[in-house]
């Protein structure tokens, strides 16, 4: 018998722990400086809250049966709306799967337009000219490889605008995840891979989606760096990011962000998380809120009180209403909008199919 | 006007419509350093540089998808498939996104790409390098299958495929890239989709095929004719857009119908040609539509592909079948 040859590389032993700059009282961890100023954390905290109180109208629309089916994005606003913060939204594109809708409102898309949306009217996946968003995207890791062709297409045109595509632990287990950090590690593409962990895909916990001490640790197997961040604070995912577009833009490459969060509700309006959530690890996750911890920090600093709490209340709230106000006002789309847009021009086939349907009519 | 193969033809319209548009860029599978399993790019690299003329890791489905973002970006990707069989890894991308991009979006991004892809049977490849998919991709609503039999068409419609704002699937058969050869002007032209090509004129019978089976047909033609049979004999050139009037109009002067495909019968595209004549052309039909197609099996290795794809005899013996009163 020989003896075996060592493998060269090995899995690490265990996860990393995350970085961490604000912890849940709000106080900024050993060291740390905050990244952001007094009014970037205030555009943010305003996201966030416009994000949760966003969701939280839909959901009960979606029970009165106003609205489909669609996924809240309750525990991960940290996620979405740091690293968004760390955009340029003129040069810079938001590459979304489904629950990013303050990243989005951040580039400038306008929220009516994530109403129509969501109530099924093909206006919904209109993009205004200029706005760089994609549309939500529902097959799952199906956007990172158009993010990873948006940032190649830049570096082409040799643009300084980077990407970054935002899915989750259940979609680093599709292949596109993997063929996207592939491609782009090759190209050094002005990527960055923004893997929200939120523990779930749908019933799924995610010690199942992969034997990886950590889902970042795979991004060295591509060429480029992973880095590991508690996705609940603004802060560090804001740094992670920021850090990850100067890479980008100076011509290193793409970054893998891992944030560690946790999804608070449900997959979406259709799930029922009391079959398989649990309670405890639910609540622990509760006392690490993204949005109560951002409060604490500007309470400490003089910037937030009752008073103000209340202010923004209802400001968002009236703002959601006038989002909703100019949705009602379109016209609910008729059956000629099937065949619109099919093709640039509609081919014969298609013209002699409508005008058969507007005849039945 | 100069005689060229098939493959010549497509690389000389690549070279072209790369030289007429700067954002048109070339990527796929060996496409660069290698010029394409095929030579389909040769050369193509060289004059146009690295950036342009793009060798990709071996991932259809992140090349399928990163030309969705490539084409966002304001460029135009033209991408090789290696194999149309190898598309079927990013079937999800070119059917979901690709073709679909459009639709979801009410026109605000779109995808002008166009996805190059040889396929067809009867060169003895190992498996999954033959499959004859484009019924898979006619149902693929919102992008366009285009299925060039010569190398005039294939610079027209390949032209016309680079220019077009939406995705093209654009089919190479495979077999004819060197045994297809005819005359190509020098001079740009495109060649509009949904237009049918007659080849033949006749009056007895209407043979009704594309791509890859047209020299299959011209020559059971040419056995039909010495047996005094006067057939009519039309290349569809593209399923999506479908030419239904010269379909139909096609069918109309003959009253009888032969459709050949190299593909599985069940739910081929010969079934959309027949059920499309059943709608538009039933009183002018003379005798039962028949299909002369591959059976419903899988393409098998290449010692009994000989059996699968149709033969000119199963095109001779279908013809006799259409003219019984």
């Amino acid at each position: 018998m020989t003896e075996a040859l060592k493998p060269q590389f090995k899995p690490a032993a265990k996860a990393v722990t995350p970085h961490k700059m604000l912890n849940p009282k709000g106080k900024l961890h050993g060291g740390a400086k905050a990244p952001m100023d007094t009014q970037q954390v205030l555009e943010a905290l305003r996201l966030m809250m416009l994000g949760r109180a966003f969701d939280t109208k839909c959901f009960s629309l979606q029970r009165q049966g106003k609205i489909g089916t669609f996924a809240p994005l309750h525990g991960q606003e940290a996620s979405i709306v740091g690293s968004a913060m760390a955009l340029n939204p003129a040069s810079d594109w938001v590459v979304p799967q489904y629950r990013e809708t303050p990243a989005m409102l951040r580039q400038g898309y306008p929220l009516e337009q994530v109403i129509l949306y969501r109530e099924g009217h093909p206006q919904g996946g209109f993009v205004p000219d200029g706005i760089k968003v994609l549309q939500f995207q529902i097959s799952l890791a199906a956007q990172i490889p158009h993010a990873v062709g948006l940032a190649w297409g830049m570096q082409i045109q040799q643009q300084d605008g980077v990407a970054v595509a935002y899915f989750g632990d259940g979609s680093s287990s599709e292949g596109d995840f993997h063929e996207s950090c592939n491609l782009a590690g090759v190209l050094k593409a002005p990527v960055i891979f923004l893997l929200q962990n939120n523990q779930w895909a749908i019933s799924t916990p995610r010690d199942i989606q992969s034997a990886a001490s950590d889902l970042a640790a795979r991004a060295p197997g591509y060429g480029f760096p992973g880095i590991s961040v508690d996705g609940n604070d603004l802060f560090a995912v804001y740094q992670a990011t920021a850090d990850a577009v100067a890479r980008a833009r100076a011509g290193d490459g793409p970054t893998l962000i891992e944030c560690h969060t946790y999804r608070m509700w449900a997959h979406t309006t259709a799930d029922d998380p009391t079959r398989y959530v649990d309670e405890k690890e639910e609540k622990r996750w509760g006392t690490r809120d993204p949005i109560d911890r951002v409060q604490r920090y500007l309470s400490d600093a003089g910037h937030w009180d009752d008073t103000i709490a209340q202010q923004w209340e209802q400001e968002i709230t009236d703002e959601i209403q006038s989002a909703f106000d100019a949705a009602a006002k379109l016209a609910p789309a008729g059956p000629e909008a099937l065949y619109e847009h099919v093709f640039e021009t509609p081919t014969d086939t298609l013209i002699r199919q409508r005008t058969a349907h507007l005849q039945e009519q | 006007m100069v005689r060229l193969t098939m493959v010549e033809a497509i690389r000389e319209t690549l070279r072209a419509e790369m030289l007429r548009d700067e954002r048109v860029i070339l990527m796929g599978e060996d496409v660069g350093h290698l010029g394409g399993v095929f030579r389909a790019t040769d050369g193509l690299r060289q004059q146009f540089g690295a950036q342009r003329v793009i060798d990709t890791p071996l991932a259809e489905s992140v090349i399928a998808g990163s030309a969705v973002g490539l084409a966002i970006s304001g460029l135009v990707p033209v991408f090789e498939m290696q194999f149309l069989g190898f598309s079927q890894n990013a079937f999800h991308q070119i059917c979901q996104q690709v073709a679909r991009t459009r639709f979801r979006t009410r026109g605000s991004h779109s995808c002008p790409i166009t996805i190059r892809a040889p396929f067809g049977g009867n060169v003895r490849t190992p498996e999954l390098h033959s499959d004859s998919m484009e019924a898979q991709y006619a149902q693929s609503t919102g992008m366009k299958v285009v299925m060039p039999s010569t190398a005039y068409d294939a610079k027209g419609l390949l032209a016309s495929a680079i220019r077009d704002p939406d995705p093209v699937l654009f089919l190479e058969p495979l077999r004819g890239y060197r045994l297809v050869s005819d005359e190509v002007p020098d001079e740009d032209y495109t060649i509009e989709f949904g237009q049918l090509r007659t080849m033949r004129e006749g009056s007895d019978v209407t043979i009704v095929t594309w791509s890859a089976s047209v020299p299959v047909v011209e020559q059971a033609v040419e056995q039909l004719v010495a047996e005094g049979i006067d057939p009519h004999v039309v290349d569809l050139r593209t399923v999506v857009p479908l030419d239904e009037a010269g379909l139909v109009a096609a069918v109309e002067k003959t009253g009888r119908c032969v459709v050949v495909h190299e593909s599985p019968a069940a739910a081929g595209f010969g079934a959309e040609v027949i059920t499309l004549l059943q709608e538009q052309a039933f009183y002018s039909l003379q005798a039962p539509l028949i299909r002369v197609t591959a059976p419903d099996a899988p393409y098998p290795p290449p010692g009994i592909e000989g059996y699968y794809i149709p033969t000119s005899d199963r095109v001779v013996h279908a013809v006799r079948e259409a003219l019984v009163d």
